[in-house]
């Protein structure tokens, strides 16, 4: 079982699925229906594949596992480096686990053109579960940047009707990010002589240097997670984009930002991250705060979630720059956590578009008459978003809290009155779409949620509340590798608060 | 007979190949004409396939002639080190591929004649002198034999006025390039007293003091001459108009081949006599690099016809490659010829899609001519999506590495600046190589466009779009044959 190259198989089955589709003729209706058959088997056999990951982990070792290695580009000293450790590897099983829902989610609701959607969503897969996986700065930034050309496609083919500015939207500022990532990249490979992830995550950069590293890596990660004031291509990119788009979009896209700071920025450039603390608080709060503000005032269901991931996001955020085990360990499960509420959530939008055609929140209402069942799912994952004890929201915002509380119990007061907003947004949300009299004539003939649409949700409904009674499984698995890295941040900390002037 | 010394010919072997393959073309088509519009067809059918066996047979002779050593010729006028065998092999493939691509869009614009493919062999032998050039005399000859036949062959379309047009402009334009090169190098050989790049090359090496001040203006001049051949800013304004009136199989080559024997030559001439002004010279490419990067990304904008955009990004193009050769050191002439190399896959892969736009047997220059191309020819549509992801340097395709060898390069010579503005305007470049794709994918479906349009274009497409795709699995070829290439320049 250990010789077997799980994590190459699993970054790389979806592909297998692309050339079955790829080789699909025929008919158009033939041609679909193969095409969404493939994709789920590909998909479903990826992650039975990477489950072999969860129950092959070692949680007591802090150091990267199933690690994989071949020269790549030998005169460069590059390699194809693959592994995992307890930060990266529950967000490879986040993505297996969602691929699948995405493809059965568009089932229906796709009609045109699924050949190509299909292909788009598993070359995807193969994109995201790689830069997880990736151990080589520059395996990293294929995939990390590749990700763009099949999620620039699903938004501008499949999107909504202002899908053509959202994609370029969301392109260009993603791009702008990045590419500033890429000189740091390449500074830091310079610098260092390695490429070799595991090995950056040792080196001690001058601290002088650290900064505008830090700066570069900031302009990538603030843009992907997304962070205020960068984040307006997200409610736009969210809004147009198909359901699925939006749940991938949320569910794993925007994790990239969240582990961009805790495999790059955090450990490689300790100093630098303890010097920019108070800016990434600041960020954080006003993010919390604001965004939630403007959710409240949302007409449009995928925006007002939308801006609630903004918010979510900042908990991220100022759990990992706490610096200490509970707020790392927190914002790991926040990231989870909202990736599987918020994907849920675009999912529950998504039931009631594929009916009704509409988003706007004021088209709904008195919903749970025809639809119990609906409202109960949505009902769950509404209070997962507030953070509900016994749903995994709960234990995510908390630990961030309890971090946060240590580092600076200011930020912690600010982002706990976020958490209030949220609690307000979306009971508000709720309310307005679920209960009150049914009384518009186009919801009386609504339908429950259909067998298929009960298998899309089943899954993260488990998630969810498996995270929420019983956190240590996922904990335990992040424990090693954080606690590796609180200790490296600690003794920056130490350096900075000895040498105050060397960095202000 | 003692008297007469015969230089050592095996170094410009594949030279003299084709310059005899060239003028025997040139006999056979002027021979064999017997009237009639069929017969003109049938010759230039007949030629184009010779020219084709020629240019292989060229390509052969150069692998053949390669030595691990460098062989100097004719005087030291002539030099044949694995820089110019490098970029020979890809002038001659360029080359090629042009011609492959042209014969079939020549015939339905009935302007097939026998003349294209002579002077695109003479042009392909101009540059192959160009890259081999150890002297500025073997320089100017090799230059001025490549622009001749290409002022030409760009008012090839006799009865189109636009073609007319880019002909008479690139010709003025140029032979006023031509001057100020003539003149850059006059002026050096009066400070220097020789034309030799060697003899150069010791003459300013000598006591590390500044040289005399005519030797860099005439380094400017010269610079400014070669700079026009690769369309860069400011010397670039031929390029839109010419890319746009010349028939489109010649604005492939254009775009191609021509750029990529100058580029070399501007690398030779940069580095080899004139190395040792490097501080004087670096401040100047990093001018013209950021100005072509930035015009490039930001005139592209506005363009509505193809043709013309890409001229614009061929513009941007050469200033990512220029930041190759500011940095000044192997690393970086090795990043330059990488770009080159892949810009040229890519230009051709696109050009050739170019090439298969045509509806009810006229050609398509607008880009919303394009729109719902995905759905009426979904494997051109995919193709070009390609290129044009390729060309914003997205991974993993090839475009990526070509920018990260680029960008590599840079930060080791601590040019940052150059560096942000280099990542910052392809962010803006991103835009229109994306609008191409908006207009593919989310469009609505134009008219289909014609299903037998370029058989060879699509061959093209395939080849390129497979080569950009998979470059990422096996870089190392490329990688290390431009390496090795990038160090004959640094030999002493």
């Amino acid at each position: 079982m250990r010789d077997l190259p799980i994590l190459t198989l699993v970054t790389f089955l979806p592909l297998v699925g692309v050339a079955f589709i790829l080789s699909v003729r025929g008919d158009p209706l033939m041609v679909a229906r193969n095409a969404r058959n493939v994709a789920l088997l590909a998909s479903v056999t990826t992650f039975l594949v990477s489950l072999g990951l969860w129950f092959g982990f070692d949680p007591a070792g802090a150091d990267f596992q199933f690690v994989e290695k071949a020269a790549w580009m030998p005169a460069l000293g590059l390699s194809y480096h693959m592994g995992v450790d307890g930060i990266s590897v529950l967000f490879v099983l986040l993505s297996t686990v969602l691929i699948p829902v995405c493809i059965l989610a568009s089932w229906e609701s796709i009609t045109v053109r699924v050949k190509e959607y299909m292909i788009a969503f598993l070359v995807m897969e193969t994109m995201l579960v790689g830069t997880f996986c990736a151990l080589d700065l520059f395996l990293f930034y294929v995939f990390f940047e590749g990700v763009l050309i099949p999620m620039f496609l699903i938004i501008g083919v499949w999107g909504g009707p202002r899908r053509v500015y959202s994609a370029f939207k969301f392109f260009l500022f993603t791009l702008a990010g990045s590419v500033l990532m890429l000189l740091a990249l390449l500074m830091m490979y310079l610098e260092a002589g390695t490429a070799d992830i595991p090995t950056l995550m040792t080196h001690d950069f001058r601290p002088e240097l650290q900064v505008w590293l830090w700066l570069a890596l900031f302009a990538a990660f603030a843009v992907k997670l997304p962070m205020w004031p960068v984040h307006t291509w997200l409610p736009d990119a969210h809004v147009e984009a198909p359901t699925a788009g939006s749940v991938i979009l949320a569910g794993v896209l925007l994790k990239y930002g969240g582990y961009g700071f805790l495999r790059f920025s955090l450990p490689m450039l300790p100093d630098a991250s303890v010097m920019f603390t108070p800016l990434v608080y600041s960020m954080s709060v006003i993010a919390v705060i604001y965004t939630s503000l403007v959710a409240l005032a949302q007409e449009d269901m995928k925006k007002l979630i939308a801006y609630s991931s903004v918010a979510h996001m900042a908990y991220v955020t100022v759990g990992a720059f706490s610096m200490n085990v509970h707020g790392i360990e927190g914002s790991l499960l926040q990231m989870l956590s909202h990736g599987v509420v918020s994907a849920a959530l675009f999912l529950i939008v998504g039931v009631v578009y594929d009916r009704i055609h509409s988003r706007d929140i004021a088209t709904y209402g008195g919903l749970v008459h025809r639809m119990p069942l609906y409202a109960a799912v949505f009902m769950l994952f509404m209070l997962a978003s507030v953070g509900l004890p016994g749903t995994s929201g709960f234990i995510g915002e908390f630990l961030v809290l309890v971090g946060a509380f240590q580092a600076n119990s200011w930020v912690a007061l600010l982002t706990a009155i976020g958490m209030i907003l949220g609690a307000a947004y979306m009971l508000y949300l709720y309310r307005r779409v679920i209960f009150g009299m049914l009384t518009k004539d186009a919801l009386k003939k609504i339908t429950d949620l259909t067998p298929r649409e009960i298998a899309v949700f089943a899954p993260l409904v488990v998630l969810v509340v498996w995270m929420g009674v019983y956190p240590d499984s996922f904990l335990s698995i992040m424990h090693a590798s954080v606690e590796q890295l609180v200790d490296r941040l600690a003794a920056a900390q130490a350096d900075v608060a000895l040498s105050p002037l060397a960095l202000r | 007979m003692a008297d007469v010394n015969l230089p050592d010919l095996t170094p410009a072997m594949p030279e003299i190949l084709l310059a005899v393959a060239a003028m025997g073309l040139l006999m056979l088509g002027a021979f064999s004409r017997d009237g009639g519009e069929a017969a003109a067809l049938r010759v230039s059918r007949q030629v184009a396939m010779l020219g084709l066996v020629a240019l292989g047979v060229t390509l052969a002779a150069v692998l053949m002639v390669a030595k691990p050593s460098a062989a100097v010729t004719f005087e030291g006028m002539f030099i044949l080190d694995d820089f110019a065998i490098f970029m020979k092999l890809f002038v001659l493939v360029g080359a090629a591929l042009s011609l492959f691509m042209a014969q079939s869009y020549l015939e339905l614009h009935r302007i097939a004649r026998f003349e294209f493919t002579v002077l695109l062999l003479l042009a392909t032998l101009g540059m192959l002198l160009m890259v081999s050039a150890n002297d500025f005399l073997g320089l100017y000859l090799g230059l001025e034999m490549q622009s001749l036949a290409l002022y030409v062959i760009a008012a090839f379309h006799r009865d189109d006025v636009r073609s007319n047009e880019a002909g008479l402009k690139y010709f003025v334009l140029g032979a006023l390039a031509s001057g100020l090169l003539l003149y850059g190098t006059s002026l050096i050989y009066g400070y220097t007293g020789t034309t030799s790049f060697a003899a150069i090359a010791d003459t300013l090496h000598g006591d590390g003091a500044l040289p005399p001040a005519g030797v860099i203006v005439g380094l400017v001049f010269v610079m400014a001459g070669l700079a026009f051949k690769i369309s860069a800013v400011p010397f670039h304004m031929w390029t839109p108009d010419v890319y746009e009136g010349a028939p489109t199989p010649v604005t492939a080559f254009f775009s191609v081949t021509p750029k990529l024997a100058a580029i070399g030559l501007l690398l030779r001439v940069m580095l080899e006599p004139f190395g040792s002004l490097f501080g004087q010279w670096q401040q100047i490419v990093i001018f013209i690099s950021v100005a072509s990067m930035v015009l490039g990304a930001f005139a592209a904008i506005s363009q509505t016809n193809i043709k013309r955009l890409m001229a614009y990004s061929s513009i941007g193009h050469v200033g990512y490659a220029l930041i190759g050769l500011a940095v000044g050191t192997r690393e970086g002439v090795t990043a330059v010829l990488i770009y080159m190399v892949i810009y040229i896959v890519m230009n051709l892969g696109a050009f050739a899609c170019i090439l298969c736009m045509r509806r009810r047997g006229q050609m398509l220059v607008n880009i919303s001519d394009l729109a719902g191309l995905s759905k009426t020819s979904p494997a051109i549509a995919l193709g070009l999506a390609i290129f044009m992801f390729s060309m914003v340097g997205i991974p993993p395709l090839a475009g990526f590495f070509g920018k990260l060898y680029i960008f590599l390069a840079a930060i080791k010579g601590e040019l940052f600046t150059l560096a942000i503005i280099g990542v910052l305007s392809s962010v803006v470049a991103a835009y229109y190589y994306l609008r191409i794709v908006k207009v593919m994918y989310f469009d609505e479906a134009a008219e289909p466009i014609d299903r037998d349009a370029g058989r060879e274009a699509k061959w093209v497409i395939l080849g390129s779009a497979l080569l950009i795709v998979i470059f990422f699995l096996i870089p190392g070829p490329l990688v290390s044959s431009a390496s090795t290439a990038a160090a004959a320049l640094f030999g002493s």
